[in-house]
């Protein structure tokens, strides 16, 4: 069954579209390139797997032996009351078995080490592609729906490779030995198994047939009502505020009851199939007693023969419960790798140009020249963005909702390319500076303040790995925040758990500034960066803000008016383009929509 | 366990025909070897050739009975575990219905929606498993031994060895095993807590190019979790083996002992395949169910989550006299008592404190605050969504708990702060403030909420589709359907926890001008930072670190409020010179 993911993301900053990527069904598109990508992993420790393979196959062979043993030991010895022999033949018993558990035992062992060691790999370099990949990618993709790939494809993967695949192959080559060795003891009494084993594949198929059907249903009953279900608690407290608790028990108990009807179905049929197959296989035991004895009887086949056919012919039934029940795992398996290599096939952020700089040090000029962007070609969101900031400006812009000011601050840092236009720093073209060497030279403070699990010293130092515990200390008393640090059970050193979750939404704000001080940017980006801190506690910070921002090229966008007064030039965005333009005077002057929308603040 | 009988009821019958069909089952399958061991001693040893018929066939019969066995078996099973799994769910989404926003509070949505879907899933396994292999597995082994000492029960001497010697290596093996499994659980969960902080932070990520820092923390990480997998695996997968090893030496001893039996006559060949055959079917089903009750081990963690859930006593309910005397809420006065509240009772500090103010029917009244003043508190206790520590909360002179909860909710109506649409369509939304409401009445309350244009600019208006598969909207548009999903409710008192934070500062004033024009008689209670937008308000309650330190108009609080003369001059000052 998938796990449900419960992880909810909330992140959509951009507000491009989500992809709210449903998990398909489980069926790889093509296994047999999964597969060999798989191998690329596998054959890393081609030697360690050729080891577990001779141990495999010793494994087998013990077993296979052992059983065929029966023969001679009832025909030579026990029969004949050959007692020395006996011995000699317990021994050999004896010592073929302990071969075959010693080589099971280090097959084990060193099959869950390449297993582990290749989904470790998978893994890291999953998690290194999304490193390098643009943040439009993560703009695009559903969060949950990336998780669910590191939690339940890697799962599927690991599964894979630590039992199913060693399975497959013990299974296969178990049913291939015993038959070779039952067409060796008696062809006429393999005749029987001949005629059982199709029809233990042909009810086999039909029964993976009708469950995979019915899973199928089930699987979207399952959607609907998990759906419902978490749409329904995440929603709980405006259930009770509206006294919808009644209509939902209604709409619940009907998905609810779906799902049981065709769950049924689903557990009926891929329930029914272990025991079936194992019952037939009973019947191939007592068809070949029966014919064995005739033969036995009439043609004088040997006893010793007799026992270790049917011992063989019992033995048939699990390989082949095994290989139908494995196959699922191996599709879901291989389904889990396609998705894997899904992402590590997307394409990386453009490469830096080969003639690309390094910037070390910058006076902090910033130049937008006709500057067009779309998040996709057809549908431009900016249009002729010309801005001309001057080293230790600072710049605001204000708009409604979706006019474009986010976006104008994702061209910058090069986390989205304009489609037309030009934006230099220092006179320099941004696309000819090596994307870390500009990234370096910035800092940007945004709204959501997503913190990591780590102290609080950590999380400052985030923003400068070589600060100093001063230096930390000295950016949160400049942003306002060492008196409530100071106030944590353990200070600086504090861990702040999920997300900052321990923290109130300004205090994450304020700590979210303190890492961009550190950081000792030239060009600072403040993306509604005050917006959960009351106006009192910022009139208490703006001393250190105004302080942070002296001396350097910084870029606001608020929200809340008060905070854009004192720019050297204010930006009013409409539908991404420049409606209006000046400092704070010039435009209250003008009466136009900066005038409006400051007033509307106070009304 | 007796907390989980009422919801097998409804399938009694099929919880007591499963078992009884394996039973047959296992009868079925347990005497295969014994007659095949006829087959050989008697049918061939005495060369009788209607014997070995007869006994074939019986073999096959007994098979085909099994096969009828086992498929009622399973369908019985199925009914009784996925019915049962069903009952369960149902069980606990009304009882989350019954929740308070406290008992919400403890158990995060996240870990309610797991509780109901995964949890679940893993019992109805467990139940499934236990209709079959926990019943199968014992009784599997007993017979096996009893047939087994039958034939001969000296050589039986062996299982007798052989059973305690494999328990005991099962035990030690999982008890040194499964530690390691948890170990395991966890890194895996701080693995993925890595890459669920990286998918979060991927704007500070880049923006600060720390991508070669996450990969070494990452590959830290990982590369613990695989050193500890290779334990917890490393170690379990040795059962397999040590359980070969077990069975492959009792055949030994069973070939030389029965070999020699054979030898000096008291034992035949037939019985000895058929004493090969037993002994590996005992030792099976001694592995079966050790696996069986791992099972159960691993459901027992998600069974006290459900249980959790089923044992949760909600808090809030409808009194008696709620119940008899049935009032409406009409006119929409607020009174506060002496209100004090904490969100635990064994917290040491209350979040209010001694909160008592008056609010007439019809007034629009704001609270003001700082962040962490309790704005968001005070309001939720009114339509009882939390339940007062101490001193009352009346309304229309009535203790509200006296009223029904759906009474009350009915008469009072909360726009919280974390505000949620459900996947449907724009008047599907709407109409949770009215089910009955008429397209004119939805057209209304959309245009007093200022979301009536924005509708109308989508292709489908009004027919929209939201969530999941339909549109996006934008912090701002969700806030205005949400206000005119609650003016739909047509409340007595409605209630604005910072609802219109998202909404650009030009269509919040046509919001405020609508409903001074059109909701006169609806009480209505506003939170705010800025005093500006709420200037005008008939009474603005100041609120500071849960108490109450000023109430009156903005007009009277200017002169006498030191505090609320602050903030507006702060405020003031940053408006600068205009006006």
């Amino acid at each position: 069954m998938k796990e449900q993911d419960t992880n909810k993301n909330k992140l959509s900053i951009s507000g491009l579209p989500g992809r709210h990527g449903g998990i398909s069904a489980e069926k790889p598109k093509n296994s047999g390139q999964a597969i060999l990508r798989l191998w690329k992993y596998l054959s890393k420790q081609k030697i360690l797997i050729l080891v577990i393979l001779v141990l495999l196959l010793i494994n087998i062979a013990t077993t296979l032996t052992g059983s065929y043993l029966l023969r001679p030991i009832i025909n030579k010895y026990i029969i004949p009351h050959n007692v020395p022999g006996l011995i000699d033949m317990v021994f050999l018993l004896f010592g073929i078995y302990v071969i075959g558990v010693i080589a099971g035992i280090f097959q084990n062992r060193l099959m869950i080490i390449v297993a582990q060691k290749t989904v470790n790999m998978i893994r890291a370099d999953l998690f290194n592609k999304l490193q390098s990949l643009p943040l439009k990618f993560f703009d695009t993709h559903n969060h949950g729906d990336l998780m669910s790939r590191f939690t339940n494809d890697v799962d599927n993967i690991s599964d894979l490779l630590n039992t199913s695949v060693l399975q497959l192959f013990t299974s296969g080559i178990t049913l291939a030995g015993i038959f070779m060795l039952m067409i060796y003891i008696s062809p006429l009494l393999t005749l029987v198994t001949l005629i059982i084993v199709p029809v233990m594949l042909w009810v086999a198929a039909l029964i993976i047939k009708k469950s995979k059907a019915f899973f199928t249903t089930q699987q979207s009953a399952l959607g609907n009502l998990n759906g419902y279900v978490e749409e329904m608690i995440t929603g709980q407290k405006v259930v009770k505020v509206f006294c919808y608790e009644g209509n939902t028990e209604t709409a619940f108990e009907k998905l609810n009851y779906d799902l049981r009807n065709k769950a049924t179905q689903a557990q009926l049929y891929s329930g029914v199939m272990m025991p079936v197959i194992q019952n037939l296989n009973t019947i191939n035991f007592a068809l070949t007693a029966i014919l064995g004895g005739l033969l036995a009887v009439l043609r004088g086949f040997d006893l010793g023969g007799l026992a270790a056919f049917l011992q063989y012919s019992r033995q048939f039934g699990r390989p082949v419960n095994e290989i139908s029940s494995q196959y699922n795992n191996l599709q879901a398996g291989l389904a889990g790798a396609e998705r894997i290599f899904e992402i590590m096939d997307e394409i990386p952020e453009i490469a830096d140009a080969p003639d690309a700089i390094v910037l070390n040090t910058i006076k902090g000029n910033v130049q937008f020249k006709n500057v067009s962007f779309g998040y996709d070609t057809s549908k431009t969101v900016l249009k002729d963005i010309s801005l001309d900031v001057k080293a230790g400006q600072k710049i605001a812009f204000v708009g409604s909702t979706g006019a474009g000011k986010t976006t104008i601050m994702n061209l910058l840092p090069r986390f989205y390319d304009i489609l037309s236009g030009e934006i230099t720093i220092d006179g320099i073209n941004i696309q000819k500076i090596k994307r870390s060497s500009l990234r370096r030279l910035l800092a940007i403070v945004l709204q959501d303040t997503h913190l990591f699990t780590a102290s609080v010293m950590e999380n400052i130092r985030y923003g400068r790995l070589a600060a100093t515990d001063e230096e930390v200390i000295a950016a949160c008393t400049l942003a306002g925040a060492n008196t409530f640090i100071q106030q944590l059970p353990k200070g600086y050193h504090t861990i702040l758990k999920k997300d900052g979750g321990n923290l109130s939404q300004g205090q994450r704000q304020l700590l979210n500034i303190a890492r961009a001080t550190v950081s000792k940017p030239v060009i600072l980006i403040m993306d509604e960066a005050t917006s959960s801190i009351d106006t009192r506690t910022e009139q208490t910070i703006q001393k250190g803000m105004d302080q942070l921002m002296q001396d350097r090229t910084s870029f606001v966008i608020a929200h809340r008016l008060s905070t854009v007064r004192n720019a050297d030039e204010i930006i009013v965005l409409e539908n991404g383009l420049i409606t209006e333009r000046g400092n704070h005077d010039a435009l209250l002057a003008k009466k136009g929509k900066y005038y409006d929308l400051y007033n509307a603040q106070f009304d | 366990m007796r907390k989980y009988f009422p919801f097998f009821l409804t399938y009694k019958k099929a919880l007591i025909l499963a078992p009884l069909l394996v039973i047959i089952d296992v009868f079925c399958e347990i005497v295969q070897p014994e007659l095949m061991s006829k087959i050989v001693d008697t049918g061939v040893g005495q060369k009788n050739l209607s014997y070995i018929y007869q006994t074939g066939g019986i073999m096959v019969l007994l098979s085909l009975v099994a096969i009828a066995a086992n498929i009622g078996n399973i369908y019985y099973s199925s009914h009784a575990s996925v019915g049962f799994a069903a009952e369960l769910r149902k069980g606990m989404f009304s009882k989350i219905q019954e929740f308070s926003f406290s008992d919400l509070d403890r158990f995060s949505s996240a870990s309610l929606t797991t509780r109901i879907t995964n949890d679940i899933n893993i019992l109805q396994e467990v139940i499934m498993m236990s209709l079959r292999l926990l019943i199968r597995a014992p009784l599997m082994l007993l017979f096996a031994v009893v047939i087994a000492v039958r034939i001969n029960a000296g050589l039986a001497s062996i299982i007798a060895v052989a059973i305690p010697v494999l328990a005991i290596t099962i035990y030690v093996i999982l008890r040194r095993g499964l530690p390691f499994f948890e170990k395991m659980q966890k890194k895996l969960d701080q693995v993925n807590g890595v890459i669920q902080e990286n998918l979060i932070n991927v704007r500070v990520i880049k923006s600060f190019v720390r991508e070669d820092f996450e990969e070494r923390k990452f590959s830290f990480t990982n590369n613990e979790l695989r050193k500890i997998a290779v334990k917890a695996s490393g170690t379990v997968v040795l059962i397999m083996p040590v359980m070969q090893l077990v069975m492959n030496i009792s055949i030994v001893a069973i070939v030389w002992f029965g070999g020699n039996k054979i030898i000096s006559g008291t034992f035949q060949v037939g019985q000895l395949m058929s004493f090969i055959t037993y002994i590996t079917q005992i030792l099976m089903s001694l592995m079966m169910l050790s696996m069986t009750i791992m099972a159960f081990s691993r459901a027992e963690a998600s069974s006290e989550r459900v249980l959790e859930i089923l044992n949760t006593k909600p808090t809030i309910v409808d009194s008696i006299t709620a119940k008899e005397k049935n009032v409406q809420v009409t006119r929409g006065k607020v009174e506060f008592k002496n209100v004090c509240f904490k969100y635990h009772a064994e917290g040491s500090e209350y979040i209010l404190k001694n909160i008592s103010f008056t609010i007439a029917p019809g007034k629009t009244v704001a609270i003001i605050g700082a962040t962490g003043s309790a704005k968001s508190t005070l309001i939720q206790l009114i339509p009882r969504l939390y339940n007062v520590s101490s001193g009352n909360i009346w309304i229309d002179d009535m203790d509200i708990n006296d009223y029904t909860l759906k009474n009350l909710r009915t008469g009072v109506n909360l726009i919280l702060q974390q505000n949620e649409l459900f996947s449907g369509t724009i008047k599907q939304n709407l109409k949770w403030g009215n089910a009955t409401a008429s397209d004119k009445d939805i057209i209304t309350a959309a245009k007093y909420a200022q979301a009536h244009d924005f509708i109308m600019a989508f292709p489908e208006q009004y027919e929209t589709v939201l969530g999941q598969s339909g549109v996006n909207l934008s912090g701002g548009q969700k806030q205005r359907l949400c206000i005119a999903r609650a003016i739909l409710r047509k409340p007595v008192v409605l209630i604005l926890d910072d609802s219109t934070s998202a909404v650009d500062v030009a269509t919040e004033a046509k919001i405020r001008a609508s409903f001074n024009q059109y909701l006169q008689k609806t009480t209505t209670i506003i939170t705010a930072q800025r005093i500006s937008s709420i200037q005008s308000a008939d009474q603005i309650i100041l609120l500071d670190h849960g108490e109450i330190i000023g109430n009156g108009t903005h007009g009277e609080l200017i002169k006498t409020n030191t505090v609320y003369h602050e903030i507006y001059a702060s405020q003031q000052l940053q408006k600068g010179t205009v006006r």
